[in-house]
């Protein structure tokens, strides 16, 4: 094979075939005969289904590359959710001209980490695309997984009440000042990598463990005040945050200080916000530093009864402000 | 972090609190006049911990805010030129011009590019040789000195393709028409940041004229209470002065070398304030001498702009008038997801940050 | 306006420095600055060091603080 993508090779003739038999086929472990579609048989669970699109850039930064970010973004979809996850199908829309060691890297970065997280890629598409029609590479992912219907009220927070307490799994805003050092062209350079990673194995500690996860949800895009005011929304009862206990490296804080950004908007790829019921906290916290994802996890807050369903943060000083949902991208400001 | 941490300590400020709580005898009203404070009054939830007898409010000290309709839609009407690379910081790109903004000419295909500093600009200069590279100037006394390293930087390594198009100001000015509009002030919270480059003796004249307290602040909370402090003893004893707060960065005579960078590269002109008008001698343009770096002068531009919609205070609210309470459309129409007027868009926009700091105080 | 925070120089190359900000590295024009040496810290912005910390009077300074602190904790 050639060391670039041509048109030819998403055409769905022989060198398709060749490009999935040389590239995907063998590093997913499919079995051939391979289907349109992949039958799943389980019997008597829920089935958890959920898909993404990733088009980060640039595409290979500190701490991952897109394929990881697919993978683990998925898994985390579906874990969040209380599920277990199973199969995932990989898309692939590749800009004609794309060199094939990067499609290899990523593949088989996307392979070891569905390897870790337990799940089996079992189905995809290819297309390539005109020079200029697609930013060198796009991958959407679908996941599927399983769930215990005890499970089903963890998504939407219906037995949140006012007590609970929030617990995060550590540091924020790694992921999102990596890929910006990544991009250089803001003319900084940070030590910071992206903290992608699958969260199943963790989260699955803590289900299995206690009987009092009232609600999870992954960071990311928006940042963790994105999430909080999602929540807040959907169990209709305010939040408190305490500034001190949310976990900021420094030279993400730095970077933040002199940008003008602020942490909590910043994405992330490794972090769950995990509402427990009270009293149990504690305990949820010391599982989860026991778990090398969860080592730096705090408890940050707490839900109130507040018929505005404001999120409020205790300052690090003693004050006290709103956190907004962010509006748009944050932009680097000299004021 | 060094230099930080220790100004954000918690039982400090909370003692600090304390002593305001104890040493307040009346009403006070301060201002200050540095987007930079207001933000971090905001983050820090000032407000919060002072009694409700002290009342602070903005002035113009937000340069995205005071900058004017007509230079958004000068710099939107360079960047649609085909030869053209217009570079700015960020907070210039959602600011709205008469009909649109630099974010959605972006978006639309214009060339236009966030940067952290002018030496960024000479650089893009430099690799786009057959590009005429603009840089949009804003800020105060803080900002200015760097354009001026930047301009005498591009003539020493002659690079004829990078120009500016200026919108710097500078402070005394805008503070002196606020106290001559009648604004009922107790004290100024003096910008920290200009004062480094400036020296705090600019802010003489306002006791001596004025007989009102200046103390020189610096941006982390430590440093905004003790001021506040300063400010009230000041006006409980009578003794209206130019105080520095802010010793590890400010002195009385500034930053002598970056005073001459500003004083060689440019002079000032009666500028437009948006919500002010005219105030004299109050913005910076480039001398003569390096006029050529002056867009404007090798392409000038007839524009007719639009001021903001009718209802919008933007300009009451930054000569301290009014507040936002009073706009009819702040939080009705006005939010920062959908802004009206600048006060709204900039992070240090007096509207931005009451809306953030809306039911709580 | 004026977003800015103490840096520690880390490396100085000409007129140009390398300055950290909680580990972060940014370029810090010193064009304005005399007698600039690594391990000084700087007040940067836009690209710029626009002062020296003058670490003695922040020594002094938050000692102040901090014994003003003590006697209002008593």
């Amino acid at each position: 094979m050639k060391d670039f993508i041509s048109l030819n090779q998403g055409s769905g003739g022989k060198l398709t075939h060749e490009l999935i038999d040389r590239v995907f086929a063998g590093r997913f472990g499919m079995a051939e005969p391979l289907t349109d579609s992949a039958i799943l048989k389980e019997s008597g669970f829920t089935r958890v289904f959920t898909t993404d699109s990733y088009v980060v850039d640039p595409l290979f930064f500190p701490g991952g590359n897109i394929g990881k970010l697919a993978i683990c973004g998925t898994v985390n979809d579906l874990a969040v959710s209380g599920a277990d996850p199973r199969y995932i199908a990989a898309s692939f829309i590749i800009e004609e001209g794309f060199p094939l060691h990067e499609l290899v890297l990523i593949t088989e970065s996307m392979a070891d980490e569905a390897l870790k997280a337990g799940v089996k890629i079992v189905t995809g598409d290819t297309k390539v695309v005109h020079k200029g029609k697609c930013d060198k590479l796009f991958i959407t992912t679908s996941g599927i997984g399983i769930l215990n219907p005890d499970l089903e009220h963890i998504s939407t927070g219906k037995r949140v009440k006012p007590g609970d307490k929030l617990i995060i799994n550590g540091p924020v805003g790694n992921h999102a000042i990596a890929v910006l050092g990544a991009r250089n062209n803001l003319n900084f350079s940070t030590p910071v990598t992206s903290d992608c990673a699958s969260l199943n194995y963790l989260i699955s500690k803590v289900l299995q463990n206690s009987g009092e996860i009232r609600f999870m949800r992954d960071i990311t895009r928006g940042g963790l005040t994105t999430v909080l005011n999602e929540l807040a929304k959907m169990i209709g009862f305010g939040i408190i945050i305490n500034e001190v206990y949310v976990p900021v490296d420094d030279p993400v804080k730095g970077l933040c200080e002199m940008l003008g950004f602020d942490p909590f908007y910043l994405a992330n790829e490794g972090k769950v916000l995990i509402v427990v019921g009270a009293g149990e906290e504690t305990r949820v916290l010391n599982i989860l530093r026991s778990d090398p994802l969860g080592l730096y996890s705090e408890i940050i807050g707490e839900i109130v009864p507040d018929k505005k369903e404001l999120v409020v943060l205790n300052t690090s000083v003693g004050g006290k402000r709103i956190l907004d949902m962010p509006v748009g991208d944050q932009l680097p400001r000299i004021c | 972090m060094k230099y930080i941490d220790e100004f954000r300590n918690k039982d400090l400020v909370m003692n600090l609190a304390d002593l305001i709580n104890k040493t307040v005898t009346r009403d006070y009203t301060f201002m200050e006049v540095c987007g930079g404070h207001t933000a971090a009054i905001h983050r820090f939830g000032i407000p919060s911990l002072l009694p409700d007898n002290i009342r602070l409010i903005s002035g113009p000290g937000c340069p995205v805010c005071v900058t004017g309709t007509d230079f958004i839609d000068k710099a939107i009407t360079y960047s649609k030129m085909n030869e053209v690379i217009l570079t700015t910081f960020g907070d210039l790109l959602r600011v709205p011009g008469s009909a649109s903004s630099l974010e959605k000419e972006k978006a639309a295909g214009a060339d236009i590019r966030v940067v952290l500093s002018g030496l960024e600009v000479l650089e893009i200069a430099r690799m786009n040789p057959e590009s005429l590279v603009i840089f949009l100037g804003i800020g105060f006394e803080t900002t200015a000195p760097g354009t001026a390293v930047t301009i005498k930087q591009a003539e020493k390594q002659n690079i004829n393709n990078f120009f500016l198009l200026s919108a710097h100001k500078i402070m005394p000015p805008a503070m002196e028409a606020i106290i001559k509009e009648g604004v009922n002030l107790d004290g100024f919270i003096c910008p920290g940041h200009v004062a480094t480059i400036t020296g705090s003796s600019i802010f003489d004249f306002i006791p001596e004229r004025f007989n009102l307290g200046c103390v020189v602040t610096g941006f982390e909370p430590v440093d905004i209470l003790q001021s506040i402090l300063m400010l009230i003893r000041q006006v409980n004893q009578n003794n209206s002065k130019v105080e520095i707060e802010y010793n590890r960065a400010v002195t009385v005579k500034g930053n002598s070398i970056a005073q001459r960078l500003l004083s060689e590269v440019f002079e000032p002109y009666d500028a437009t304030w948006r919500g002010f008008g005219v105030i004299p001698l109050s913005g910076l343009t480039l001398k003569k001498d390096f006029e050529k770096f002056n867009i404007e002068k090798k392409m000038p531009l007839k524009i007719n702009s639009q001021e903001d919609n009718d209802l919008c205070i933007c300009g009451k609210i930054l000569r301290g008038l009014e507040t936002p309470a009073d706009c009819p459309l702040f939080a009705e129409i006005c939010f920062p997801e959908n802004p009206v007027g600048a006060c709204m868009v900039s992070n240090e926009g007096t509207c931005n940050n009451w809306y953030k700091f809306r039911f709580i105080k | 306006m004026c977003l800015s925070i103490p840096a520690k120089i880390v490396s100085i190359d000409g007129n140009m420095a390398e300055v950290s900000a909680g580990g972060t590295i940014f370029k810090a024009g010193l064009h304005m600055i005399e007698n600039a040496r690594v391990g000084d810290y700087i007040l940067l912005h836009a690209g710029f060091a626009i002062q020296k910390v003058n670490e003695k009077e922040a020594e002094e300074t938050i000692r102040l603080f901090e014994e003003m602190n003590n006697s209002l904790n008593e």
